[in-house]
């Protein structure tokens, strides 16, 4: 059998590339981390000593606040240094090549990538080419996968809802353009949740989506009912443009997620989004602000799994 | 074969130590696993004001870099402000020192303690670093090649007991 290429020959994490094909216990192994780092945040002194001295480059080749603020964060936390390439504006624009400019970086001693990049796939060819001592995380690749995401959201469920073996997940909206949802669908069939739905028009639902395990629906009404978690994807204004949906009134009015439709959910359901949100698009502000919603408390978690993965690569 | 101690009766014996030196500031840490075990019983045996704090070293171990991090670090819950408090810092036994010493950068995140005495069952010698217990329960000599460490069966009742050393 071929090895994944985030494991090592001890099948140890050693680059963070997608969910799919990551063992359970290594799903579990995270998360368990990430639960001992939201000790750390709690503390005076928000601080461990576990990566001093090693350098975290972020190299984000496509813009992103959030994630890479949250990367950098997390950085801080196990006290490695971190140096933030806004590669858009610098040597790319000079025609350097992908693996040049790793190479580069490289030279300047670095220990973990943090990389974004808008072609679904570049992370893993720089984790082929790196050195054995250097780790590569996918901060999001084109529309193939967001693994820190999906793992904060995998996080989040379990922390609300404690046991994924019978829960009923909804995920709703623009899932063919979605790095978020691919991660997190293969993260929720991996840790047992016995149903996983998504919801979208045909237009946004990828070509044979139920091969990944998953229930489709076209009906909100109907996919959310008796959900306990439910988690809106981002529509990407572009979508608007490229005449998959007539417009935005339009797609808030049969999949915008407002409270009469989420009443058909089960009472203690949590309402989760990425970000960033477009209220009154996808989501309605009652809801986004309302008693369901963990959206706050996700990005706060963000931190715990973003620490809980460098650690464990920059370790193996 | 060595004969090991009681760890029930070390436990009394501690227990009966650490009494009269009990002051309004005293609160007490277990190190996971064995020391939290240790800590319980102490603490139900002093009926210590304030609640047990429970600490995993795993963010501050000096073996990081060679390695890796442990499987599952439980979380450290210390519920109450250890600044100006005279920490009692529980294990089950005390080797090399590191253990205590990761410890002691830990305790130091979370504030200042007015001061810090350790508290071990057994004390197998061996230190790599400068540190000592103030309260042993027992001295114990361990074959080479061996591992003493705190079992807790069922039941409940602790025994120290010797194991082959896991290959490192």
């Amino acid at each position: 059998m071929q090895r994944s290429p985030q494991l090592n020959a001890k099948g140890e994490l050693q680059h963070l590339l997608s969910i799919e094909g990551l063992p359970r216990d290594i799903l579990l192994q995270i998360l368990d981390t990430a639960e001992s780092f939201v000790g750390v945040t709690e503390r005076e002194v928000k601080k461990v000593p576990l990566l001093r001295g090693k350098s975290v480059f972020n190299l984000f080749f496509e813009p992103s606040t959030r994630t890479r603020t949250t990367f950098e964060i997390a950085a801080k936390r196990l006290s490695a240094d971190v140096i933030n390439l806004n590669i858009t504006v610098s040597s790319q624009t000079k025609g350097e090549s992908l693996l040049d400019t790793v190479a580069n970086l490289s030279a300047m001693q670095a220990d973990i990538f943090i990389v974004r990049h808008e072609a679904s796939g570049a992370p893993f060819l720089i984790a082929r080419h790196v050195k054995p001592h250097e780790h590569v995380i996918n901060a999001g690749d084109g529309r193939h996968a967001h693994p820190t995401q999906g793992l904060l959201d995998l996080f989040t469920i379990r922390h609300y809802k404690k046991d994924f073996s019978r829960l009923t997940v909804a995920i709703v909206g623009d899932i063919l353009h979605s790095r978020v949802a691919r991660s997190l669908i293969h993260g929720l069939t991996t840790l047992g949740v016995p149903e996983v739905r998504v919801i979208a028009p045909q237009t946004l639902l990828p070509a044979g989506v139920e091969a990944l395990g998953v229930r489709v629906f076209h009906d909100m009404r109907q996919g959310l009912k008796d959900c306990d978690v439910v988690v809106m994807l981002r529509l990407q204004n572009e979508r608007m443009r490229g005449a998959l949906l007539p417009s935005a009134q339009e797609y808030f009015k049969h999949y915008g997620l407002s409270a009469d439709k989420l009443a058909v959910a089960r009472r203690d359901a949590i309402v989760m989004h990425p970000g960033p949100m477009n209220r009154g698009v996808e989501i309605d502000s009652t809801v986004a602000d309302g008693p369901h919603s963990v959206i706050l408390p996700q990005v706060t978690f963000g931190i715990a799994v973003r620490m809980a993965v460098m650690s464990i690569v920059a370790g193996n | 074969m060595t004969k090991l101690p009681e760890a029930d009766a070390l436990c009394e014996k501690l227990a009966g130590e650490l009494r009269p030196l009990v002051k309004s500031t005293t609160a007490m840490i277990g190190l996971y696993t064995g020391g939290a075990w240790l800590a319980e019983r102490l603490h139900a045996l002093l009926a210590l004001r304030e609640p047990l704090g429970l600490m995993d070293i795993a963010f501050y171990r000096d073996d990081y870099h060679a390695q890796g991090l442990h499987h599952d670090p439980k979380r450290t819950k210390i519920p109450f402000d250890v600044s100006g408090r005279d920490l009692l810092l529980v294990d089950d036994v005390l080797y090399t020192g590191r253990t205590v010493r990761a410890a002691m950068n830990e305790l130091f995140d979370w504030g200042r303690p007015a001061s810090i005495s350790l508290v071990v069952l057994a004390d197998r010698g061996g230190r790599q670093l400068p540190i000592c217990a103030q309260h042993v329960g027992a001295r114990v000599d361990v074959p080479a090649g061996m591992r003493l460490r705190l079992k807790r069966e069922e039941g409940g009742k602790l025994a120290l007991v010797l194991e082959p050393q896991r290959a490192a």
